[in-house]
This record gives structure tokens, sequence and C-alpha cells, in this order.
């Protein structure tokens, strides 16, 4: 090779010296590169890249590569020169300053993302970033509203219509189209309605009766589908809770069956084990296992294919009403206990254990799980009767809605995620907004094409 | 035989400048999402180059995008830019993390006597695809970005330019010992642009 040049790895600068034959400047180029390819040997590519000429101007000390060009002006005369020389002092001039370049940046900047992606969530500062409305939405009157622990009146289906037994009706309120109307009247044999639960694809409304019967609507047409008849003590309904096809019903004495709807006789299993009435009634969002919340102030977890509970819970000190399953964590469940508990407890099923119990300073008597950010919503009753929204799992508390003049007895969440809908003993419905982002968008990622950005996103 | 080259495989100084500006802010939008400088909800797909791409739909960020790119159009066309660089560093410390340096070589026979040169658009186009499925694949070997990074863009223009308002004269920011890539490059004939990435070295790989 030619004799060439040495260069200076150590500080990063490149030093040329003239070689003793005149090489052409090709091949100075190809050894200036090899030299700087060899000093970054760790990365490979560049290897790859030997034969080009590439200026690593990023390392190069420019003022000093200046330096260095004038230098020899000033010591040699400019006869003195070789040919060599001066050419490739041109050519170093050339590519190290590009004509004396000018350096701009754009200034007007663009807003820094508030919120990196690649930030977990949990490490965000207490203090809510999103404004959450403290004043309900809307407001509605719902007078004469029953408001026991045992009954659970209001349910919010997937078709966006927001179902409330009064008394002796069943009202349905259609939150797109803000329209209100009667779907049906029970007669006194079997008055009140003691629950109303929609099924997961609306198709059916389930409504619990005061003498242990469950009747099924068709919400299209308003028209009776079936009733359930339910245990021989004529005990009212007080909880439903939808698995498929599956509707599991919870009685005043204890008593839980499990109904499917589409055969002759359907009953399917019967689960025995509370001492006294039903509060709460939950399916896993997987379908494996129910909760059930008593005013025997158990948990039970019961998985569907056995007839006695996996868990007994007797953590709380009052009636468990509030249940509410994770939807991001398997096998995770919220439970929250009355008027002498007041805490919310968080399980896991499949391990059984008690992972956090957090005192709320009042009765719990609803949960939910947000379904478009990572946070819990609670209903409370007396003295503030409000609304809590915490950040899970630091149950930080987000945001705390005071409106309802007495305690909230039901809770029920859009299907969006965005709106919480509330109904209390001082006879009112109030729909408050929790969040702005629909879990609806989320759904554009998954329709994405397979291109190569797509392999991308589950890099992540 | 002349007439068959009417159509599209014409470049002017012109329609090269708003190639290459064009370019750029697809490979900018390209490596805020890939490089999730911004969070991956606020990007929309759309096609370009064969290719489904992502942009921005921040308000701010597509304003200062446009207002980029028309200002490189303008030194494009005028034959006065040398580099655009984006440089990405940390929100925390604005410490350089990583550089994506996109030379430029204008041919001065065209910007000085207007000269029109041929070249197929479509390979154009394919060059420039090969580098934005590059851009994307760069995420294999570049490091994780752990924090949350703003970014930068700075142009090395002619010294004789005159400065537009939104535009202030700045440092290179440059990385101390950085590692590089060098990624394809394509060429308009009018002007050719090349790829290279830099980034700040992690501790020793132990690939050695």
């Amino acid at each position: 090779m030619d004799a060439g040049f040495s260069t200076n790895v150590g500080n990063n600068k490149t030093i040329p010296v003239m070689g003793h034959q005149t090489p052409d400047f090709t091949s100075f180029g190809y050894h200036w590169c090899r030299s700087a390819t060899a000093r970054a040997s760790s990365q490979p590519s560049s290897h790859d890249y030997a034969d080009r000429f590439i200026p690593n101007r990023t390392a190069t000390n420019m003022d000093l590569a200046q330096g260095l060009l004038t230098i020899p002006r000033k010591e040699d005369s400019t006869v003195g020169l070789s040919a060599s020389r001066e050419a490739y002092r041109k050519l170093l001039v050339d590519t190290l300053l590009q004509g004396r370049t000018r350096i701009l940046k754009y200034r007007n900047q663009p807003r820094t993302p508030k919120r990196s992606c690649l930030e977990p969530p949990q490490v965000q500062p207490i203090k809510q970033h999103r404004y959450i409305p403290k004043e309900p939405e809307k407001t509605m009157d719902v007078s004469d509203i029953a408001c026991d622990w045992q009954l659970n009146l209001l349910d919010w289906g997937s078709n966006n219509i927001i179902a409330i037994a009064v008394d002796d009706t069943v009202y349905l309120w259609n939150a797109t189209t803000k329209s209100i109307s009667e779907m049906m009247t029970v007669d006194g044999a079997s008055y009140p309605i003691t629950s109303v639960s929609w099924d997961s694809d609306c198709r059916r409304i389930a409504i619990g009766l005061n003498n242990s019967y469950v009747e099924l609507y068709d919400p299209a047409t308003n028209k009776l589908i079936r009733t359930l008849q339910g245990n021989q003590q004529n005990l009212l309904v007080g909880s439903l809770a939808w698995n498929n096809h599956l509707l599991t019903t919870g009685s005043a004495d204890g008593l839980i069956i499990n109904n499917d709807v589409r055969i002759r006789s359907p009953i399917v299993s019967t689960y025995k084990s509370h001492r006294d009435g039903i509060c709460g009634l939950k399916w896993s969002p997987s379908g494996q296992y129910l909760a059930s919340g008593g005013n025997d102030k158990l948990l039970h977890v019961w998985d569907i294919s056995k007839s006695d509970p996996l868990h007994q819970f007797n953590n709380h000190t009052a009636s468990v009403r509030a249940l509410a399953w994770c939807p991001f964590q398997n096998n995770l469940l919220a439970s929250g206990g009355g008027k002498t508990d007041e805490s919310i407890k968080f399980w896991n099923v499949s391990s059984g254990t008690c992972l956090k119990s957090v005192n709320t300073g009042s009765e719990v008597s609803g949960l939910l799980w947000n379904k478009s950010e990572r946070e819990l919503v609670s209903s409370h009753g007396l003295p503030k009767n409000q609304l809590v929204l915490w950040k899970y799992p630091s149950m930080a508390k987000m945001a705390e809605l005071i409106d309802h003049l007495s305690p909230v007895q039901y809770l029920a969440q859009s299907p969006d995620g965005c709106k919480l809908a509330t109904a209390s003993t001082d006879e009112t419905l109030k729909i408050w907004r929790i969040s702005e982002k629909s879990t609806n968008k989320k759904t554009p990622r998954t329709s994405f094409v397979v291109g190569p950005c797509n392999m991308y996103s589950s890099i992540r | 035989m002349a007439s068959r080259t009417i159509s599209k495989d014409i470049i002017t100084l012109r329609g090269s400048a708003a190639i290459v500006s064009e370019f750029f802010g697809y490979a900018a939008n390209s490596i805020l999402y890939n490089r999730g400088i911004y969070p991956e909800e606020s990007f929309s797909k759309v096609k370009k180059y064969g290719l489904t791409l992502l942009l921005t739909q921040d308000d701010g960020v597509k304003s200062f995008i446009t207002g980029l790119t028309s200002q490189l159009s303008e030194w494009l066309e005028a034959g006065k830019l040398q580099r655009v660089v984006l440089v990405i560093m940390s929100k925390a410390t604005s410490e350089v993390l990583e550089r994506w340096n996109f030379n430029i070589e204008t041919d001065a026979e065209v910007v000085e006597k207007g000269v029109i040169k041929e070249k197929s658009d479509k390979e154009i186009m394919r060059e420039i695809q090969a580098i934005m499925r590059q851009i994307a694949s760069c995420i294999t070997y570049l490091p994780c970005l752990d924090e949350a990074c703003v970014f930068d863009v700075l142009a090395y223009t002619d010294k004789d330019t005159t400065v537009p308002m939104a535009w202030v004269e700045s440092d290179a920011k440059l990385i101390n010992n950085p590692q590089m890539v060098k990624l394809h490059s394509f060429d308009t004939k009018i002007h050719k642009v090349d790829t290279i990435v830099s980034y700040k070295n992690d501790e020793w790989e132990d690939e050695e």
C-alpha cells in the first residue's frame, strides 16, 4: 500500500502528513477512510462502505483542521508547495469546510410531546394531567327510585342505552339521541323491579323481580321473550350477571343460580354458600370466574366448572356490594366494603391473595374500572357522596366528583369509557364525563394493513 | 423518440427541489414515529412512495414541518442547501442522542444554467422507498430512547444566504464518539441526497 500518512487515532483528529510518492486523490480518499473505519471498529456496517469516502465530520475538530490548513501557507511560500500537496489541500478544504458553511437551526419549535409513549404511565405525577369536569354533564330526575344495597337498578348497555328501573317501570335513556322511552311495566304481583341487566350484545335485557322471577325482554320490540322462575322461596332477585348465554341470578337468600337462557330447563347449576342476601355479582372478562359479594360480609370467587367456591374471602367487615374485574390485568378483582369497612381491596384470584387494601373513608357502593385509562372509579356514601377516580396501581386520587346530596347507590359506565352514570337516593340520575379518549379510537391500530410500518408497532 | 420522454422523466430544478423537500418531510415524520418522539396514536397512515407511511396529526408538529419543507425547497432551488440534519436530544439534559444527517449535493450546472435533466420518476420513487424502509428498520440497531426527547432541525447552507426570520445561527450539535450508519441515497440527477445516522455510543457492545 502507499506509505500514505499517519492518523492520530487517540484524539479523533486526523492530521494528514504527506507521503513520498505522489498518490492520486482517489487513493488518498480510500486510505483515509480505512483508518477512519479502523477507529470505529465496533460498528460492523461501516466496513461495508470502506470503498466510499465517508467524511467523519461529526467527530472532526474543524477548528484544528482549519488551523492546520492555514499554517503551512504561512511557513512555505506558495511556490514551494508541490502540486500534490496543493491539490490535496484543496480537496480537504472542499470536504471539511464546504466553502465555510453556515449552520442554521429552525426556530419555530413545535410543542414538545407532553407524554412520550415510551414513558411508563405509572411514573406520571399524581396531579391529573387531563381535565375532568367537576360538574355532571347532565342531571335527570328519577323520583321514587328504590335504594337498597341488594338492588341493582341501573345498567348502561353496549348499545349506549341506559336502562333504569324506577318502581315498577323500566325506562330506557338513549345516550346518543338523548331520548327517553318507557320499556315495560310490571304488574302488582311482581312489583317492584329489583334488578336490571343488559346482556353483552344488548339483544336482551334481563329484569329481576321481587317474586324471584326474571323476565327477559327484547329491547327492539319491547316484548317479553322468556320468564325464568327462580328459587322456591319467592325472594327478590337483586343481582344479575351475564356470561354469554348464561344468566346468573343472585337472590336475597344467598342462592346463586346459573341459567342457560337458550334451553328449556334453564337451571344449569346452583351455588349455595352465602348465608345472607347477595348484593354484588360479577363475571370476569374471561368468563371463567364469578365474584359474589353478600350481606354476610363474605366475598366468594367461583370457578365456572366447580360448584364449591374457589376462594372465600372474609377480610371485609361489612357487606360487599362493589365488585369489579380488571380489564387490563388478568385475575385481578377489586372489591369495596360497606359502612363499617369503607375499604377497597384488590385480589389475585389465581393465587387467592389480597394484594392491597385502601381505606376510602366512606362506604363503597360501586366500583368500576375505567375502560380507557388505567383507573378505578368508586362511588361512595356519606358524608360526601362522591365519586373518586383512582390511578392504578398507585391508588393516587385523580379526581373527586361531588354533586349528589345523598349516598350514590348505582354506578354504570358508558361503552366507550368516557362517561359515568350515577343514581342516588336524592332522586337524580347524573351523567359525568371522565375521559376524552374514547376506547373506540384504539381499533384503527388493529386494522393496519401488514406493511413495513406495522411490524414495528409490535416490536415495540 | 423525443416525444416519448416528455411526460415523467424530465426533472427540472424546481421539480427536484420539491421531491427532495417532500422526501425530507416524510422522512422526518417517519423518524419521529419510529423513535417514539411523539406518541404513536398521534400519527395517521398515508400511502406514499408505494409504502404505508405515518404522518403526524399534531398541529404544532405539522406546521413546523410544512414551514421547514417550504424553506428547504426555496434553498434547494437556489442551490444553497448543503445538508439537513435532524437532531434528537434528551428533553431533560439537552444532550444530543441521535443525528440524522441528509447530505445534499447539487449539480451546480443546473442551478446556473437551468439545464433540464432526465431520470425516470419511478426510479426516484424506488430509491426513496428504499431509504424509507431503512429508516423504519433502523430501530433494530439504534439504542432505545428511554427518556422523553425533543428534536431540532439544522440546515447547512452557503455563507451568503440571507437568514430567514424563522431560522437562527446555531452550532453543529455534534455527538462525541458517535456510531455511524450510512443508509441508501437517492439521486434526482439534480440533487443527490445521502443519509447517515449517527448515534451516541452506548457502553461498548460485547459482540466484539
